[in-house]
């Protein structure tokens, strides 16, 4: 059975309908890219998997690890084990990063009927994957997002799915606004955390990223609907002819 | 004709008693009282308390401390020069009932680095009770003090009308926190009137969480080189309601307030913030901020801010800001997307934008009790 497996899903937002028709299936070890130009609907299927509450499903299902994941609330999805790695992670003033990942894990814990960790152990756990995305301990005891770069935000999401440990991440446009020495950091974070049991979505607009982080299995999305899947060499291919070629796939269906 | 030479004491009740007969209770006519009715206050029928306020634990106080009964000290230079009972009917109230008060010296030079807890508790056994506790507090030049008010109350209906005068000396360095949680039914009125010398540092930490009408009244007046720092967080539901005035008198220059408070309203309560700052002719070089930033949580609260600035003099720089906000959707869901639940997510945010109010008490174990009360009360309530 796979991880996830995603059926005809149909999800609106004020009104309008972005996806129309979703397949997919996902096992756990796998790493999937969806790709698509602006509007196609890519970080709108990563926010309804999330369970983002402006976006209404209108029809399909979501199977998720055996359960019915559109039934369940955003905090049950993430102890459940999902991870959505935010394309604009939320400034948080008046939170320490330290006090809400503490917060997140022993909520996840709870979960899974484990006791919280002590704080010896959590800060321990916390430096080695601080370590992991070359992230300047400071950032601990400063407010969740708050006056960080760009880089910085993105590297605090991968950060706290380390610490998560989720079994199904969703890179939301992780790669947007990063430099490529920042990319670089990322890429290497994710890559550390590739395991037989998790499973990744990565969204992105670029083929750029799937360079460092190389995927299984590549879809394309335009308007709604997965258009093509194929395996990495399709990344590339879409980044020689750009998606001209898709929306022409579009619009002859 | 010989008039029997009557004492300070019985003097002041006697003009005070005479000057509340003349002014009466406000009314929602008066400017100061716009959104604050205190008929709840004035047609009741209160007995009076009875037990008057005892000097807390006066035998184990430092050095340089000297606690006392205002009757039993010479008072006369300082008490009820500053709060004014010709002009406030409830500090005339006060002035004329007063069972006895607390009077607080600190010598001159003198460091106490224990802070001073007054412990303020009412209760109501069948009948509406009224207290007015009067507190004094004259720290003489160079000292440095720490005074902590609480006021707690149980039963019924009672109303408690404090009165607090802190004149700080020259270079006097005073911290002041009044913490509140009087019962639900609880009508609870206070002014605290400052008097800073010269190059003073004074800090005030107003919180307030019980009562059923609040208002609390603070008054400062600053001299040369001041630094005054008037700190207020309030949290309110059902259909409490309260009130803060503050007034700043930069009276001479080079004087410096900051002014933050903050309001978290739920249910249906209502909640008024008036900030007054008035800098006088004399008074070039201020520099004055103040922010109010309440924290609307229901649709059926209410809150009326109101800044209040009076400028006279040209060479200063004052702000002013107020905002009213709901909790952020998107930081909602940014929580509950890393496994924290609903209400946990709330409340961490709640707490969150009290933070720098209560990151601001230095009093360890007043602050640990401040984010117990604030835990409780969201606990305690939804929306």
């Amino acid at each position: 059975m796979s991880l996830l497996e995603i059926k005809n899903l149909h999800a609106n937002v004020a009104g309008r309908e972005i996806l129309k028709g979703i397949d997919l299936s996902i096992n756990a070890g796998e790493v999937h890219a969806i790709m698509g130009p602006n509007g196609s609907g890519k970080s709108t299927l990563a926010q309804v998997l999330s369970g983002r509450d402006l976006y209404q499903v209108t029809a399909g299902e979501v199977v998720y690890d055996g359960k019915d994941l559109l039934a369940m609330s955003p905090e049950d999805r993430a102890r459940e084990g999902i991870f959505m790695a935010f394309q604009y992670p939320v400034e948080i003033p008046g939170v320490s990063n330290l006090y809400f990942l503490k917060a997140a894990l022993n909520a996840v814990r709870k979960h899974q009927g484990l006791s919280d960790l002590d704080a010896m152990d959590f800060l321990a756990l916390v430096k080695e994957r601080m370590a992991l995305m070359e992230m300047d301990q400071s950032l601990l005891n400063r407010a969740v997002n708050t006056g960080f770069s760009g880089g910085e935000k993105k590297r605090n999401e991968i950060f706290q799915m380390a610490v998560l440990e989720p079994k199904l991440a969703i890179l939301d446009e992780t790669d947007s606004g990063l430099d490529i020495d920042a990319l670089k950091i990322v890429a290497s974070g994710v890559n550390a955390l590739r395991d037989p049991q998790r499973a990744m979505i990565v969204v992105t607009h670029y083929q750029r990223l799937l360079n460092y982080i190389v995927p299984d299995f590549v879809h394309v999305l335009a308007e709604g609907r997965i258009v093509k899947s194929g395996g990495k060499e399709l990344a590339l291919e879409l980044e020689e002819s750009g998606y001209v070629g898709i929306e022409e796939v579009v619009e002859n269906a | 004709m010989t008039a029997a030479p009557t004492s300070f004491l019985e003097q002041i009740r006697e003009e005070a008693r005479q000057r509340f007969s003349e002014l009466g209770y406000p009314t929602t006519h008066d400017e100061d009282w716009r959104f604050t009715s205190v008929a709840p206050i004035s047609r009741t029928n209160f007995e009076p308390s009875g037990a008057g306020t005892l000097p807390a634990a006066a035998s184990k106080a430092a050095s340089g401390v000297q606690i006392s009964r205002l009757s039993e000290a010479n008072v006369e230079p300082y008490l009820a020069r500053y709060a004014s009972y010709q002009s406030n009917a409830f500090v005339a109230l006060n002035t004329a009932n007063f069972e006895d008060g607390i009077f607080i010296h600190i010598a001159r030079g003198a460091v106490i680095e224990h802070p001073i807890e007054l412990v303020i508790q009412s209760s109501a056994n069948g009948h509406p009770t009224a207290s007015h506790p009067r507190i004094l507090v004259v720290a003489e030049p160079d000292s440095q003090a720490t005074i902590i008010e609480t006021y707690s109350g149980s039963g019924g209906a009672y109303f408690t009308n404090a009165v607090t005068e802190i004149v700080a000396g020259d270079h006097a360095v005073i911290d002041h926190y009044k913490l509140q949680t009087e019962s639900d039914l609880a009508f609870h009125v206070a002014t605290l009137q400052v008097q800073l010398g010269r190059d003073t540092n004074f800090r005030s930490h107003s919180l307030s969480f019980g009562g059923a009408l609040v208002r609390n009244d603070i008054n400062a007046v600053l001299s040369q080189g001041c630094e005054c720092t008037l700190n207020g967080l309030y949290l309110v539901s059902g259909e409490q309601h309260i009130d803060n005035h503050t007034s700043i008198d930069h009276a001479k220059p080079h004087a410096a307030s900051h002014e933050l408070y903050k309001g978290i309203l739920q249910g249906h309560s209502t909640a008024v913030f008036n900030g007054k700052i008035l800098v006088r002719k004399d008074a070039q070089k201020t520099d004055a901020k103040q922010t109010n930033k309440n924290l609307v949580l229901s649709e059926d609260a209410v809150i009326n801010t109101k800044p209040e600035l009076q400028i006279l003099a040209d060479d200063v720089r004052c702000t002013h800001g107020a905002t009213i906000g709901q909790l952020d959707p998107e930081a909602i869901f940014y929580l509950q997307s890393r496994g924290i639940g609903l209400a946990d997510a709330r409340n961490l945010l709640i707490l969150a934008f009290a933070r720098d109010i209560v990151d601001r008490i230095k009093v360890a174990p007043l602050r640990e009790q401040l984010e117990q009360i604030l835990l409780e009360k969201l606990h305690g309530t939804s929306n």
